[in-house]
Parts: C-alpha cells; sequence; structure tokens
C-alpha cells in the first residue's frame, strides 16, 4: 500500500554526492529522492557505491562533495550520532553490539539524554526494551547479554533501536545475507509494517527476488554512478541486471576448454560438530568446482579445515589418492594444496612488509635453500610473478599495503603459484576487486585449471559459479545440498539447494 | 588492550607511488637512535674528558651488559607481535638457584648448568601460558615476574648468597683490550643480528608480528616460532643472571630489580614498534650503548639515582612516541 | 535465561566458597585464626588493596592496565606527608585533599599519554611507575617522613572505630566500594566504561567520546591511589620513599583479576572484585599464623595472577560455549 498522503516533498533529497577515498573516486554525483512510506532498494555489483552512498547518509562517511537536504532542510550528517539525532538509523549486516551488556542497554547505548553522572534508569529502560520488542513480535529476553544471541536476533535489536530512537530513515545493508527464511519473512513483514507507519526504509540487496518481494522502488548504482531509479514493477529482471553490469555476463567470463582428469582431492564425511557435518566432495586435476550458498553456510569452515587452518574432528582427507592428516597449513602446502582465504586484509596480506616479501611467504625453502635468503632468487621469482599475473606496482619493494585490493589479490594468487599446487581452493577471490581486474582474474583461474590444476572456488556470486565452473555444489547450514553439474547448475537450482528448507533448519547451530 | 584503528577501509585505490629511496634510507628510527647517540657522547665528552677514553666506555658498559644481552632476544620477541616483562625476575632467580646449588657443594659446571635450565623452564612456561592457552603475553609475564622474583625471595630470603672467589669478576677479564660481557654482547648482536636480517626464521619472524593470521595461512609455524624466542629469552636471561652473579660476587633475590624497564627501554629507543613487525638489532644494538653512555653521564655528573630513574621513565615514554610518529609517517 | 550473568554468579559463588574453605583449612590447623580479632587483622590488610582495586578494575574494564599505582599511592603519601612536616599549621583532613588530587593528576597524565599518543597503557605505565618514584624520591630527598609528623588524628582512623570496634579507615574503603557500585552500575559514564571495553571499535559509533573515558579511568585510578596514599599514612604513620607502595600493583592486580574482571575487558563486577581482595586478605593473615615467611607473598601473588587468568580463560571457553549451545 502506498501512502496517499506521502508530500510531494521528499524525505531526503541527495544532490551532487560523490566521495573519493585516497583520491580515487567511488562515487560520483548522485541524486537521489527518497519519499515517504517507501522501501527503496539500491543495487549494484560490489564496489558499485551503494554501501558508500548508505554509509553517507547515515553519518559514517562524509561526501567529498554534495548535499543532503532532509525535510526541505539542509543537513551535515557529521557522525552516526548526529544522523540518529535526525532520525536516520543504519543497520549494519553485522550488527553493531556491544556483547557484555544487556539488550536493553544495548537499545538505549548512545542515546543522548544526561550528562555522565545521570542516573541509569533501569526499570524504565528494561520496560521500554520489552515493549519494543513486543511492538516487533520478537521474543527477546531484554536482560540477557548481546553475547551469545543469533545474527537475526542482533537485528531486531538494532531494528528496535531505530525505533526506540523514532527513526524516519531506517537503512538495512544486506540483512538477508545471513539469516534463514523465516527470519527473512519475519523482518520483510516488519519492515512493511514500518513503511506503513510512514517511515522509510533503504534495502540494500543482491537478491533480486527479495528486492521484488519487499521494495517500492529501485535505484541502480554502477562504478559509483547512479544508473537509474525506477518503480520495481517497471523494469524486468533482465533490465535491472543489464543495468547493473551494463553488459551481458558471458561477455567476460568464459569458461575454457580442460581435460578433467584423475582425482586430485577427495574428501569423505568431514565433520566439525555445531560448523559442518558429513562433507564429502572430490576434485580432479584440470575441473573447477564451484561451492556456493549463502553468508555462514560454512564453506569458508570446510575449506579452512581442509586447509588445516582449523581442522576437522572427524573425516578423511585423500591428496592424489592418499589418505593424509593435514594439522596445520604447512602440512596442506607440502601434499601441493594451496588456499586463497577470504577476508585479504586479516588473513593474506602483510601490508606494511614489501611486496616481494608477500609474494615469496609461501615457499621458503626456493628463496632460503639452507636458511639464509637468496635476494637476488628472491627478487627473481617475485618479478617472474608480477610480470605473469600482470601486477601494477611501482617497485617490489614497496609496502603491498600500497597497492589495490585487485593487485593485493593478484599478488597473494602469485603466492600460492610459486609453491606449483596441484589442489587451489579460492575463497571469494574477486571479493572488492575492480570489474576489470576480475575478468583478468578469471581468465587466470581458467589458465590454471587447463594447466591440470584441480581447483575449488568458493563464491557468492552465482555468474561466477555458473560461467567458470563443471560442477557447482551448494552447501546449506554445514551439509552439503546440492552436487550440480554445468548443464543442472541455474541461478534457481543454486539458490534453490542453498535456501534452507523448513524441516532441515532444526538443531542446526550457525 | 588493542590499539583501536580507524576500520575504514578502502578498497579501490590505485597503486600509490613509493617513497623516494633516500628517505626509506634515512627516515627510520636506528637513524635517530644513531643521531642521538652521537649528541650524547659529544655531551659527555664535554661533561667528562673520561668520555674520550674508549676503556671507560667499555667498563662503563659491563654494568648494563647482561640487561643488553636479554634486550636484543626482547627485541625479537616484540617484532613477533608479544612481550615479556619477566627476564629481569627470571635472571635472578636463575641466579639465585645457580649460587644455591654451587653452595651446596654442586660442582661448579653443574651448577650453571642448573640455572640455565631453570631459565629455560621459566621460558617454557611463559611460552604454554601464552602459545597454548592463549593468555595476552604482556598480562601472562606481569604474573610470571611477580611469581619468579618472589620464589628467588623464598629460596634466598634477605641474604646475600656468595659465589668463590674465583668465579667473581668475569667483567674485569679482558680479551683484546675488551671485557668478556661485552665481547659476549657483540657476538650475540651480530649472530642475532644475522638471524633476524639474513635468514628465513627471521624474516618470518617479521610476517608473524606483521600479521600472524596471515602467516599461519601461508605455511609458517607461527606458534612453533614464538615458542622458540620465549624459550630463547629464558636462556639468555639465565646466562644473563648467572655472568650477573659473576660481577657482583653474590646474589641477592633482588638481583636486576627493575631490569625489565631497561631491557624495554632498550628496545623502544632503538626503534622497534611496540605492535610488533618492526624493528632491528642494529637499533637495540645502538640504544644499548646509548643508554650506557646517558646513565654513566649522570653518574659522573653526579645525577641522583632517582633522577636516573626519572630520565629512564621520561625516555621510554618518549621514544616509543617518537617512533610510533616515525612509522606512522611511512606508512600509508 | 540469565546464562552469563548465573555465570558471574557462579565466579562470585566460587571466590566465596573458596574464602570460606581456605579460612575452615586454616582454622583446623589453627583455631585462633577463626576468631573476631583475626577477622578484624585481615580487614585491616585490605583497605588499601580494596581501593587500588576499585580503581584498576575500572581500569581493566577498559581494556587497559595501569601498573604505576603503587608509584602514584607513593608519590601522593610522600607530598602529603611533607605538607604535615613541613606546614604543621594546615588543618589535617586537607591532606586527603592533597594527597586524592596529587593522585589524580598523575593518573590523568598517564591517560593523556594513553589516548593523545595511543600507546599500550602497560607500556606507558611500565615507564611511568619509574618515572613517579623516582620524583618521589627527588622531592623528598630519599628521607623518610617519620611517625611524629603524621598528624594524630590521621593516624587513629586506623585504630579507633566508630562501632563494632572496625575502625574508620575500613569504613572508608567499604565506602568507596559502595560508591564505585553506584558509579558503575547507575551513572551513564558507568556503563560506557563497560561498552568501551565491550566493543573499543563501535563505541565511537555510539557517542561515546572514547578518549575522555579512558582519561577518566586512568584519573580514577590515580585518585584512588592518591587516597591509599594518605591512608597508608594513617595506617603505618610513616612515609618511605621507597617502601610506599611498592609492589602494590601487583597486590591489587591479582585481587582484581582473581575477582573474575576480564583482562579482555567489559566484564567484572564490583562484588567480584570485593572478594578477590578478601580473599588476597585471608592468606595474607594466614601467614604468620601457619608460620609461613612474609618473603613468600610475592611468589604466592604471582602465582595467584596466573591461577586467576588460568580460570578466567576456562570461565571465559565455558562461558562461551554453553551460550552457543543454548542457541540452538
Amino acid at each position: 500500500m502506498t501512502d496517499t498522503s506521502t508530500s510531494d516533498r521528499p524525505l531526503l533529497a541527495a544532490r551532487g554526492i560523490s566521495k573519493s577515498f585516497a583520491g580515487v573516486e567511488v562515487l560520483r554525483d548522485v541524486d537521489l529522492d527518497l519519499r515517504r512510506g517507501e522501501i527503496h532498494a539500491l543495487l549494484g555489483e560490489n564496489g558499485a557505491g551503494k554501501s558508500t552512498f548508505a554509509k553517507i547518509v547515515a553519518g559514517v562517511h562524509r561526501p567529498t562533495r554534495g548535499t543532503l537536504t532532509l525535510n526541505g532542510m539542509p543537513v551535515e550528517v557529521t557522525s552516526p550520532i548526529v544522523a540518529q539525532s535526525l532520525g536516520i538509523t543504519l543497520i549494519h549486516q553485522e550488527p553493531i553490539s556491544f556483547p557484555d551488556l544487556s539488550v536493553a542497554e544495548n537499545l538505549v547505548l548512545g542515546r543522548a539524554d544526561g550528562g555522565w553522572l545521570a542516573r541509569v534508569p533501569w526499570a524504565e529502560m528494561t520496560r521500554d526494551a520489552r515493549r519494543l520488542m513486543d511492538l516487533l513480535g520478537v521474543r527477546i529476553d531484554v536482560t540477557r547479554p548481546m553475547r551469545g544471541l543469533s545474527i537475526a536476533d542482533q537485528q531486531m535489536v538494532e531494528i528496535a533501536r531505530a525505533l526506540a530512537s523514532d527513526s524516519r530513515l531506517i537503512i538495512m545493508d544486506e540483512p538477508t545475507a545471513p539469516l534463514t527464511p523465516k527470519e527473512v519473512e519475519t523482518l520483510f513483514a516488519i519492515a512493511r509494517r514500518l513503511r506503513d507507519e510512514g517511515r522509510t526504509i533503504i534495502f540494500i540487496s543482491h537478491r533480486l527476488e527479495e528486492v521484488r518481494a519487499l521494495c517500492d522502488r529501485v535505484t541502480i548504482f554502477r562504478d559509483g554512478n547512479k544508473i537509474a531509479t525506477e518503480d520495481i514493477g517497471t523494469l524486468t529482471d533482465a533490465d535491472i541486471i543489464r543495468l547493473m553490469i551494463g553488459r551481458p555476463l558471458r561477455e567476460y567470463m568464459h569458461k575454457q576448454g580442460t581435460t578433467i582428469g584423475d582425482v586430485a582431492l577427495e574428501v569423505e564425511n568431514l565433520t566439525l560438530p555445531g560448523v559442518f557435518s558429513d562433507i564429502s566432495l572430490t576434485v580432479r586435476k584440470g575441473e573447477m568446482v564451484g561451492l556456493g550458498g549463502l553468508v555462514g553456510a560454512g564453506r569458508t569452515d570446510v575449506a579452512r579445515a581442509i586447509f588445516g587452518v582449523a581442522p576437522a574432528a572427524s573425516g578423511t582427507i585423500k591428496v592424489n589418492g592418499k589418505p593424509v592428516t593435514i594439522a596445520s597449513p604447512d602440512a596442506a602446502i607440502a601434499l601441493g594444496l594451496a588456499f586463497v582465504p577470504e577476508d585479504r586484509a586479516v588473513a593474506g596480506i602483510f601490508r606494511t612488509l614489501p611486496v616481494e616479501q608477500n609474494i615469496t611467504a609461501a615457499v621458503p625453502g626456493k628463496i632460503a635453500p639452507g636458511g639464509f635468503i637468496r635476494g637476488a632468487v628472491e627478487k627473481a621469482l617475485a618479478s617472474d610473478s608480477v610480470n605473469k599475473l600482470r601486477i601494477r606496482l611501482a617497485s617490489l619493494r614497496q609496502p603491498i599495503g600500497e597497492l589495490s585490493g585487485g593487485n593485493q589479490q593478484k599478488a597473494i594468487l602469485a603466492r600460492w603459484l610459486l609453491t606449483d599446487p596441484t589442489v587451489l581452493i579460492l575463497d571469494e577471490p574477486t571479493r572488492g576487486i575492480d570489474i576489470g581486474v576480475k575478468a583478468e582474474f578469471y581468465d587466470m583461474i581458467g589458465e590454471l585449471a587447463a594447466s591440470g590444476r584441480a581447483i575449488l572456488l568458493i563464491s557468492s556470486e552465482l555468474p561466477e559459479l555458473l560461467a567458470l565452473c563443471d560442477r557447482v555444489l551448494v552447501m546449506s547450514e554445514g551439509r552439503l545440498t546440492a552436487n550440480l553439474s554445468r548443464a543442472e547448475a541455474t541461478q534457481e537450482s543454486i539458490m534453490h539447494a542453498a535456501v534452507p528448507g523448513a524441516a532441515s533448519r532444526q538443531g542446526v547451530a550457525a | 588492550m588493542s590499539a583501536i584503528e580507524n576500520p575504514v577501509v578502502v578498497s579501490a585505490r590505485e597503486a600509490a607511488p613509493p617513497r623516494p629511496l633516500w628517505q626509506v634510507i634515512v627516515i627510520r628510527p636506528e637513524t635517530m637512535t644513531l643521531v642521538l647517540l652521537i649528541l650524547a657522547l659529544f655531551g659527555a665528552s664535554l661533561l667528562s674528558p673520561y668520555f674520550l677514553d674508549f676503556g671507560y666506555i667499555l667498563r662503563s658498559f659491563t654494568l648494563s651488559a647482561e640487561f643488553a644481552m636479554v634486550a636484543l632476544v626482547l627485541t625479537m620477541v616484540i617484532i613477533a607481535g608479544e612481550i615479556d616483562l619477566s627476564p629481569a625476575a627470571n635472571m635472578a632467580l636463575s641466579a639465585c638457584l645457580f649460587a644455591f646449588a654451587q653452595q651446596a657443594g654442586i660442582p661448579m659446571p653443574i651448577a650453571i648448568g642448573i640455572g640455565l635450565v631453570a631459565g629455560l623452564v621459566m621460558g617454557a612456561i611463559n611460552a604454554i601460558m601464552v602459545i597454548r592457552l592463549q593468555i595476552p603475553s604482556i598480562i601472562v609475564t606481569i604474573g610470571t615476574l611477580t611469581l619468579y622474583r618472589g620464589i628467588a625471595q623464598v629460596i634466598a630470603g634477605d641474604k646475600s648468597i656468595r659465589v668463590p672467589e674465583w668465579f667473581i669478576g668475569v667483567n674485569n677479564v679482558l680479551m683484546a683490550g675488551i671485557p668478556v660481557p661485552v665481547i659476549i654482547f657483540l657476538v650475540m648482536s651480530i649472530v642475532l643480528g644475522l638471524v633476524l636480517g639474513t635468514t628465513i626464521f627471521g624474516r618470518q619472524i617479521y610476517q608473524i608480528g606483521t600479521n600472524e593470521v596471515a602467516a599461519r595461512h601461508a605455511g609458517i609455524r607461527s606458534q612453533r616460532i614464538k615458542m622458540g624466542l620465549f624459550l630463547l629469552m629464558g636462556l639468555v636471561s639465565a646466562a644473563a643472571g648467572i655472568l650477573t652473579a659473576s660481577r657482583l660476587g653474590s646474589v641477592r633475590y633482588d638481583l636486576g630489580l627493575g631490569g625489565e624497564l631497561q631491557m624495554v627501554l632498550m628496545a623502544m629507543l632503538g626503534g622497534t614498534y611496540i605492535f610488533g613487525g618492526r624493528g632491528t638489532i642494529l637499533g637495540t644494538f645502538l640504544a644499548a650503548w646509548l643508554l650506557v653512555i646517558v646513565s654513566t653521564g649522570m653518574t659522573v655528573a653526579n645525577v641522583l639515582p632517582a633522577v636516573q630513574l626519572v630520565v629512564l621513565g621520561v625516555l621510554l615514554v618518549v621514544s616509543i612516541i617518537a617512533t610510533n610518529a616515525i612509522y606512522s609517517r611511512t606508512q600509508r | 535465561m540469565n546464562l552469563l550473568r548465573n555465570i558471574f554468579l557462579r565466579r562470585e559463588a566460587g571466590i566465596a566458597v573458596m574464602i570460606v574453605l581456605f579460612c575452615i583449612a586454616v582454622g583446623a590447623v589453627k583455631p585462633q585464626f577463626l576468631t573476631l580479632d583475626s577477622l578484624r587483622i585481615i580487614l585491616l590488610l585490605t583497605p588499601l588493596i580494596m581501593i587500588g582495586a576499585m580503581g584498576q578494575m575500572l581500569v581493566i574494564v577498559a581494556r587497559h592496565v595501569d601498573l604505576s599505582i603503587g608509584s602514584m599511592l607513593g608519590f601522593s603519601a610522600m607530598v602529603t606527608g611533607m605538607m604535615f612536616k613541613f606546614y604543621p599549621e594546615i588543618w589535617w583532613p586537607v591532606g586527603f585533599l592533597v594527597s586524592i588530587g596529587i593522585g589524580a593528576a598523575l593518573g590523568l597524565l598517564n591517560g593523556v599519554l594513553v589516548t593523545l599518543f595511543r600507546l599500550p597503557a602497560i607500556i606507558v605505565t611500565l615507564g611511568t611507575l619509574n618515572l613517579y618514584r623516582g620524583l618521589t624520591y627527588i622531592v623528598s630527598n630519599a628521607k623518610q617522613i617519620d611517625r611524629q609528623f603524621v598528624p594524630s588524628a590521621l593516624k587513629s582512623m586506623s585504630q579507633t572505630s566508630p562501632i563494632f570496634g572496625i575502625p574508620w579507615i575500613i569504613f572508608i574503603s567499604f565506602g568507596i566500594g559502595l560508591l564505585t557500585y553506584g558509579f558503575v552500575m547507575h551513572t551513564r559514564v558507568g556503563r560506557q566504561i563497560f561498552a568501551l571495553g565491550s566493543n573499543p571499535i563501535a563505541a565511537p559509533l555510539r557517542g561515546i567520546a572514547v578518549n575522555k573515558v579512558t582519561l577518566l579511568v586512568f584519573t580514577i585510578s590515580g585518585a584512588l591511589s592518591g587516597l591509599a596514599g594518605i591512608l597508608y599514612a594513617s595506617r603505618w604513620g610513616f612515609v618511605n620513599p621507597s617502601n610506599t607502595g611498592s609492589g602494590f600493583e601487583f597486590q591489587v592486580i591479582a585481587a582484581v583479576v582473581i575477582g573474575g574482571v576480564s583482562i579482555n575487558g567489559g566484564v567484572g563486577t564490583v562484588l567480584g572484585t570485593v572478594l578477590g581482595v578478601l580473599l588476597l586478605g585471608c592468606v595474607a593473615a594466614a601467614l604468620p599464623l601457619l608460620g609461613i615467611p612474609g618473603t613468600t607473598q610475592s611468589a604466592i601473588y604471582g602465582a595467584v595472577i596466573l591461577i586467576a587468568l588460568l580460570i578466567d580463560r576456562t570461565v571465559r571457553q565455558q562461558g562461551i560455549a554453553s551460550l552457543s549451545r543454548a542457541r540452538a
């Protein structure tokens, strides 16, 4: 239902919003009007600028240029606190919480009332918190600490926070990624109710079907530009995808013909209680196997278990047909495994160390036979990799933190290629890198498979899985739910297996 | 007790131009240490002509040589992202056990062995608490600092344990005109400098200190390396304790009391980054001489020991601030 | 419900049980340990530690640590003592203001170094531990303030009692405990300290002035060390530049950590800390009775800190495990 009382004046009007990080413009001259009582979707690929825009509205970032007008009044949203006092709340995908404080305290924290020594009105606070929870129809004990609440419940607490401060604009940044379908339904019901109360909701998501189910209008971002704002009903899925990527996908993603050989990696009944169970899979030489599923389905945990970062409790792993025990990454490397982790900054790069040291980190034996590092050998290996992977840098001695995300990722890939792996596990390898570098990346991965390596590709981007992989495995809530051949794999079949069914959902911890 | 970093992640960024080579070479904490060392030498020689006598400086250095040896290993521990505040207490307890053993009639070589093994055990206790049980080293070693010195006090009480006459005075034994403890320090500096600067072991220490998670993912056995560092720390502390016993001629439970400050100070003054991943043996080496000249200079100038304590405290804080400033300039 | 809270309850109950068991065990060997008289001895051993522990608790909850409290205690006691010595005409309760004020200033300096230069508190306070101790020597010219200079009214606070034969100084320390309880549980900034320690990255996003709160906890820690300083003069009747407050930090950290304050920040209760202090007091009182020499005290504190760290770690892991089990 669209509120007819919506005045002509938009709730929030953005004009010419631009944002640069370190001299690189990630958002260019965005104009956008948000109406009262609408749910407005922001769509776009990773790095398209939709999250940056939302964070500017929420006061997390300051725009380099441009103005925001709220209710006809120009406003400066200088911090999240200011945003909150203006009635704007951002709900993060991983909600911010203070795990040692109670739910009720988390609800009111940050509300600016009274000085330092102002009394904490425990009774009132608890009562208000209960009222808000009842209002949302969720059953969370407000006196328990936040630690241990599920992500869905934490999101509910954030929404309650927005209500507590009577926010008129609520921004949800990919809220559904970690949720089960039932939780998504609850969230949507609440979102619709808030809209019907006249509040405005910005909904950021990758999932078209969700956007269709929930949103009134949609704005599409690409490469830092706003491309279009339309009523959702006027666009087909194909339109939206075309607007998002600017050209058909298959143009730059293509599968190279490879010959598939013997089984390189075989995993049987791998189980880590509470995380994943009974995972069995094989990857053959020259084969590229995709591993799809929702965030939190346990894909990364399986990869970490295979690679020995956090070994499984039971199950067997065979490499080239031989049963092996992998208790740590160095054992995995010795067996010819390689693993490009998901979070580059946390588990990949040594930010302040030179690029060459980053590239040679996994091959100590090659650069330092006998323990002493041979500078010339290291330099030769590193510059060879830089040329092969076309890593753009100014100097091999430059700290890797000075390179762009895509080139950092190439350097990590280079590190693993130096180990000459038989099995290469890639965890979201194209996350947060530019579209141009992405295409290069796909080519490289393709070549690696063609040269007879076994590749396990974990990805949340369905087009990536569909275009590159010979087979696609799907995980849901810690279990393998599908093994699809290239012919069987479609967006629908993957999502169908990824979204947990109501029956299988009980009793599995996230 | 973590530093609160600004969590803004910039993903889409082109490669920044590298810094000019001269900046890379000149703007680094060791340069600061070297300049300070030259200034200190200059100032001290104005204060007293003694400082122009190299032999005098060498003799003064023997008073701090034991701490300086431990500071070299501590530098490696800090680069690896950990810290150890217990070495001075370790020195006291190892020395007490050694002195107690030889007084009980155990032959000297075995007594020394007992002292060294005790040091290793203390290092191992730190290592197990920090690495196996994953408790922050900063708080673990505060606990073990109290415990080790406390046990030394239990063993020695308020008495001094004497060592035999012939064992006294290693600091007065000269080789090529250089006191033996200084020679040990020089040799250790060269060996550890080479280890840290040119071997894969040293390289991996930096990588662990920069990003331990990434190091583990790259197959670097970080736990084993850190375990080794804590054990080395224990062993060298014990050796330093026994050398101190020889210099002083007797052992009390308060041997090396407060030494952790001087050791941390040497590492910090030498430009070791308190959050790990950066620092050099050369820096600590220079800082040790700097510290000796500053404190000897103060003694010559009749500065009260208490004031010296104040100066050391101020130096520590200032050196960390300066090091941090230099690193934050050079890292983007 | 309230799983985590139950764990804390158990934690505090656990310390209480330890105290009781310890007393019974000692009492079985030396029955005089279980008399009111020895209770008085235990209580008299604790007031300074109690006061210092309240400040240290706040610092540790905020994810820092303050090693300089012993030196702050010594310095403020020394300056106050010198005031008594050289200006005997000044009304003696002014000494409280002087001592607390000086402690607060020293604590503020710690806080400034930690926040302004973003340095780890442990290194900063290791530096100021020596700095303040050195200053104590300098201002005092390395001379002790002897008994005759400490006002007898001040000294009698540790002997005379308003009620039940319990000296004033003990009431003061428990008063500070109650004040701290009110502060952390019922004021906005008190809760902000816990929020900051619980998630320092998110704290500024919720409008918590991280630097100001950090300055505050260090200042409070300094001020309470100052209070402990003048009470030291009251309790022992002298101020010595080297002994006064030396090793205080280890006793206090031992008490706080055994009282269940987590070194990972965000977790800690006044009740737990008080019980931790009392347990240490019982141990300290039992040692001479059992004929164990005083030289073992330091070793015992060290062992206690390590054991408490182990307990802390175990409790935390079990807590997380039980919570995630409860989610399923």
